[in-house]
């Protein structure tokens, strides 16, 4: 496993370098003398005299000879001294662990000395693996006592990630294996073993020796993670199941190092990588009991155990095999991915790469079709199983909801819809109640890829009508931004698409365009009906100018050839609304609506090949007599004369003189317009603010410019943009015509 | 409402999409309380039949070797479908044996760690059924057989089989004609033993073989076409009577009525219905079970036609709709294990 140990050693980047401060960094690249000319140019004054103690400290430590007593050796003492103090602030360079661990482990002084430098040897930067190595060698002298050899390996687990390289360090496995039979020692060694252990090392006759320690002590956590950690590299022989409790597999080793290195790795570095959890999570936990074949639980990643192509060659003898694989449980990081992406295998259960985001990474670049048929067939069974709208008597929505929820997520990521899901809705759409799960149901349908019309239509759009016409106002606009965003994910594909296949693209285009124009149908539908029912609301009116403030675009920003103009069951309402949030949002979708026909207009003229995308003249007429409505009724107060919209606003001067309505022809201009009436009063006050009556007819001439440049200071830009670009051509003469509409 | 979806431009291709479409019918599975929703699968069951009647109705008794397949007769099963098995090889049942039941001794001492294919409690065996196939698509059987090693006694005394479990299909065509190769389509699995036993086992395919198990029951209407086409199947010896038996819905205690026919009847009633030999329709399972109901009326003044069929058995082979079946008769093992597959299948896609 050196992958997941060379992610530990830490890595930071290596620029900082704080004056006044030893940069300690410079030791990790390994050159001595870089390090130490790094250290002498950078180590301040005020460290000079200490780090000439620690040299001289050393130095004496390097040369004793003789078995010495603390208690008649002041010179000891103070070495001693210098060299805890030095590691506590700054941290020992690497060069001083060779001298520390060699007079701490050759049993010369007594083991009160011994145990204070073991202590001490708090890593600055990086330990040198030669340096733990002859440490190692002097355990087998047997020169230090147990209490000793205990303290070494603590040490040895709370640094090793500290530790430069660790080939030489595998190399003693069975040297380490050995004192798993010491009981006091066991639990550290397992932890040492689990650190260092790759699948070369698992041999059967050490699982035989293992099974005999958990036999003798029976159930021990070390062993259990020793031993699953073999499991997860040979499965093929030896198994293991962890309870479900997750607990802690190793006993707290850290010793007094911990918290020390922390401090100095906070001190010159700024973070401190020790911070690696084990990882055994081969159970999560579940939430209640369930049937073994219900499991909604998302599986763990956890590798393949049905890696027998080997076993072939084997045939019995265990001939140890190249690292082939990658288990997905020590996957962790983006550049393990990175550096292990050619030798990574799926996970045992497809299901678990949902809450992965590492392999959802991998997935997307692997184009295999089992991948997707595996979790096809995981997912449409889950679904099945467990949807609470189908299955009766089955109480856990909650676990359901978050369970869609996750596809949602995986689908985001992966920018495509799962084919288990789009069949799911499809088949329980016209069941759903539109209560169970709804935010989680109406987000995944924005994910249903584009397919053929008919079953969109009988699947989807006919159960999603009578849920809209029979459901609250929330409900309706819920639904209205669950298709705004499946028609923005359907045109994104299609830009994708078209760079990938511009071959296919006529086949793909029609469908897509076909499918787009009978979705933009089906919402002016029911939002014509929506806004009736709920009688021209504003809340609503929002969501849908939304979804047209897509469609508007369509040409221009999705390249796709088809534009639709709303019904005159959301254009009026929208124009004739109470708020100026929708007008302006109005404003701006017919501006958008001018910029891409014209766009239109110009490529035909141009580019012969989008020829066969012509649109229809109906399209420019329709844009037409809605412009000829939205300027008669905000600029030229001639709506109810010049409408020609068979649904318009058009009615004889005779009908409207019963009305009573004094001053009918302005009353919908951007004066008097009841969304606009706020920001005239406004402005109003604003350049009269004597007047204690509002004097409308006021704003005419210049003033009606500064009205104009008061209402864009408000915010209003979809106005600006619309006057700008479709009434400023002919702003004098109308304007006139304005004025002289004024009595 | 047969989903035949059209170009759905899904991440996996062509072949993807051939298997999407054959699976089409699977949009009108009823959800398990059956009618009350939707309506069932009516077009594929027929459409199955009428594809495969002709082997399957007489089957040639030369398919089945009656030793090999006697173990299935006279057991109540348990039915499961199960998705496609990934990555299963054939030539490794062996290690899988080792596997399975050194996970089986694993999780039955959760914590402790066990050494694979050392002698264990239970012993497990996995073996093909090279006979329980229909199709050439079809792939061979497997069985599962956990027994206990006797320690005291000496090795030749026999192990006790605790639980035992077979994978089948049985003309699954539909299904496997178009999954990729690396799959093992065996759609049914049937058990017999304790639950807790089917839990371990069916963990370990889950785990390995990354596929799905699901309970499978049969709604009251598939109920009425199995005792309708078992009740037409000939027998040489005197049969057993053909028994109905009903659940009567909403009440505060529990009422079951049984209503039994002698098989000649039964079998006369039904080739009176049936039109063609070898052929059967809804209409026709349709009418045969409304003479029943209406003589049942006749003597009763009970609908049964409002209550809810939850068993029948005839002499080929009995069905609760909880998803147990008991096959009594070997010559029509195909036919039963056919409908079963197709059952599984749709319950799969």
């Amino acid at each position: 496993m050196p992958q997941r140990q060379s992610s530990r050693t830490p890595k930071q980047p290596q620029r900082v370098r704080h004056k006044g401060q030893t940069d300690l960094s410079a030791w990790r690249k390994g050159g001595r003398i870089d390090s130490e000319k790094s250290l002498q140019n950078h180590e301040s004054a005020n460290n000079d005299s200490q780090e000439g103690s620690l040299d001289q400290a050393l130095s004496y430590l390097e040369k004793v000879q003789n078995r010495v007593a603390l208690k008649k050796n002041s010179v000891l003492q103070k070495h001693l001294d210098a060299v805890e103090s030095t590691a506590l602030t700054q941290g020992l360079p690497p060069e001083g662990f060779e001298i520390l661990l060699n007079v701490a482990l050759n049993g010369k002084f007594a083991d009160t000395v011994n145990t204070r430098l073991l202590k001490s040897l708090i890593p600055a930067s990086v330990i040198p693996e030669n340096s733990v190595v002859k440490a190692v060698s002097w355990l087998c002298v047997g020169k230090c006592s147990g209490n000793i050899q205990l303290l070494f390996f603590k040490w040895l687990i709370t640094v090793f990630d500290f530790i430069d390289r660790k080939e030489q360090l595998r190399a003693l496995y069975g040297f380490f294996f050995f004192f798993l039979q010491d009981e006091k020692m066991c639990p550290y060694i397992c932890h040492v073993l689990y650190l260092l252990t790759t699948k070369e090392n698992v041999r059967p006759f050490r699982i035989r020796i293992l099974l005999d320690l958990q036999a003798r002590m029976g159930m021990q956590s070390h062993l259990q993670a020793l031993l699953s950690l073999y499991k997860l590299y040979c499965p093929e022989l030896v198994t293991i199941t962890l309870p479900g409790k997750m607990k802690t597999y190793f006993r707290n080793s850290e010793g007094p190092w911990k918290a020390a290195i922390a401090a100095v790795r906070q001190r010159n570095q700024g973070t401190s990588p020790l911070s690696q959890a084990v990882f055994l999570g081969t159970s999560r936990p579940q939430s209640r009991k369930r049937k073994w074949n219900t499991q909604l639980i998302i599986p763990a990643s956890s590798s393949s155990t049905n890696n027998l192509r080997e076993d072939r060659q084997k045939n019995g003898v265990y001939l140890c095999s190249t690292n082939e694989f990658f288990p997905v449980e020590q996957l962790q990081t983006f550049p393990q991915l990175l550096q292990n992406i050619h030798r990574l295998e799926f996970p045992s259960q497809m299901g678990s790469v949902l809450t992965n985001p590492l392999l959802l990474h991998y997935m997307n670049c692997v184009k295999d079709e089992s991948i997707y048929l595996r979790l096809y067939y995981w997912m449409g069974q889950m679904l099945q199983e467990e949807c609470t709208w189908c299955v009766v008597d089955n109480p856990c929505e909650e676990e359901f909801r978050s369970f869609l929820e996750t596809i949602y997520k995986s689908e985001c990521f992966l920018q495509e819809g799962f084919s288990a899901c789009e069949e799911f809705l499809y088949k329980t759409l016209p069941l759903w109640d539109g209560v169970n799960c709804r935010s989680e149901v109406l987000k995944l349908i924005t994910w249903i890829p584009l397919s053929s019309s008919s079953d969109l239509k009988s699947y989807i759009y006919d159960p999603l009508a009578q849920l809209f016409f029979t459901s609250s106002i929330y409900f309706k606009c819920s639904v209205l931004e669950s298709l705004k965003e499946l028609l923005q994910n359907w045109l994104n594909c299609n830009v994708i698409q078209v760079d990938l296949e511009l071959s296919s693209l006529n086949t793909t285009l029609s469908g897509l365009v076909n499918a787009v124009a009978e979705l933009v149908h089906f919402v002016g539908w029911i939002s014509t009906v929506g806004l009736r029912l709920e009688r021209n609301s504003s809340f609503l009116l929002y969501f849908i100018l939304d979804f047209y403030g897509t469609v508007c675009d369509m040409y221009l920003k999705y390249s796709l050839p088809l534009l639709i103009m709303p019904p005159a069951g959301v254009f009026y309402p929208a124009l004739l609304s109470m708020d100026s949030v929708n007008l302006n949002q109005l404003c701006y979708i017919m501006y958008r609506y001018r910029t891409n026909l014209v766009a239109a207009k110009e490529n035909e003229v141009t580019k012969k090949q989008m020829m066969q995308f012509k649109f229809s003249d109906q399209t420019y007429q329709e844009y037409n007599q809605y412009l000829t409505a939205m300027v008669g009724c905000l600029w030229t107060s001639s709506a109810f004369q010049k409408d020609i919209h068979p649904q318009g606003l058009c009615m004889d001067d005779e009908l409207l003189s019963k009305t009573a309505v004094k001053e009918v022809k302005t009353s919908f201009n951007i004066v008097y317009h009841p969304a606009m009436m706020g920001y005239s009063i406004k402005f109003l006050q604003q350049i009269c603010p004597d007047e204690p009556t509002f004097n409308f007819k006021l704003i005419k001439g210049k003033k009606w410019d500064w009205y104009l440049e008061y209402l864009y200071s408000q915010g209003l830009k979809g106005l600006k943009v619309f006057i700008e670009s479709s009434i400023s051509r002919v702003s004098q003469a109308s304007r006139r015509k304005a004025e002289n509409a004024e009595p | 409402m047969a989903a035949r979806r059209g170009p759905a431009r899904g991440p996996t291709g062509a072949r993807f999409e051939r298997r999407r479409r054959a699976a089409a019918a699977m949009a009108e599975e009823p959800p398990e309380d059956g009618a009350a929703r939707t309506l069932p699968s009516l077009r594929q069951l027929s459409r199955g039949l009428f594809n495969l009647i002709p082997s399957v109705l007489f089957p040639p008794q030369e398919n089945l070797d009656a030793q090999k397949t006697a173990f299935v007769l006279r057991k109540a099963w348990t039915l499961y479908s199960v998705t496609p098995l990934y990555g299963f090889r054939r030539g490794c049942l062996r290690d899988y044996a080792r596997l399975l039941s050194a996970f089986i001794a694993a999780e039955k001492q959760k914590g402790l760690a066990v050494e694979v294919g050392v002698e264990l409690d239970i012993k497990v065996a996995l073996s093909s059924l090279a006979d329980l196939r229909g199709s050439e698509l079809d792939q061979a059987g497997l069985l599962v057989q956990l027994s206990s090693r006797s320690r005291a006694s000496s090795r030749n005394s026999e192990d006790k089989l605790l639980w035992s479990g077979w994978f089948c299909s049985m003309f699954g065509d539909d299904l496997s004609e178009n999954v990729p190769e690396n799959f093992t389509c065996l759609p049914l699995f049937l058990t017999h033993g304790a639950e807790s036993y089917t839990a371990l086992v069916g963990s370990w395919f889950q785990k390995t073989f990354d596929c799905c198990f699901r309970r499978l029951a049969i709604s009251p209407l598939n109920l009425s076409w199995m005792v309708a086409m078992w009740a037409g199947y000939k027998l040489e010896r005197a049969a057993s009577a053909v028994e109905l038996v009903f659940s009567m819905p909403r009440l505060s205690h529990p009422l079951d009525i049984s209503y039994a026919i002698h098989p000649e009847d039964a079998k006369a009633l039904w080739d009176t219905v049936q039109k063609t030999p070898g052929e059967i329709t809804q209409g026709e399972v349709a009418i045969f079970m409304d003479c029943l109901y209406a003589h049942f009326h006749r003597h009763f003044k009970i609908h049964l036609s409002a209550a809810k069929l939850v068993k029948v058995s005839t002499g080929i082979a009995s069905a609760h709709c909880d998803g147990i079946v008991k096959i009594l008769h070997s010559q029509y093992l195909p036919g039963v294990l056919m409908l079963l597959t197709e059952l599984a299948i749709s319950q799969i896609q």
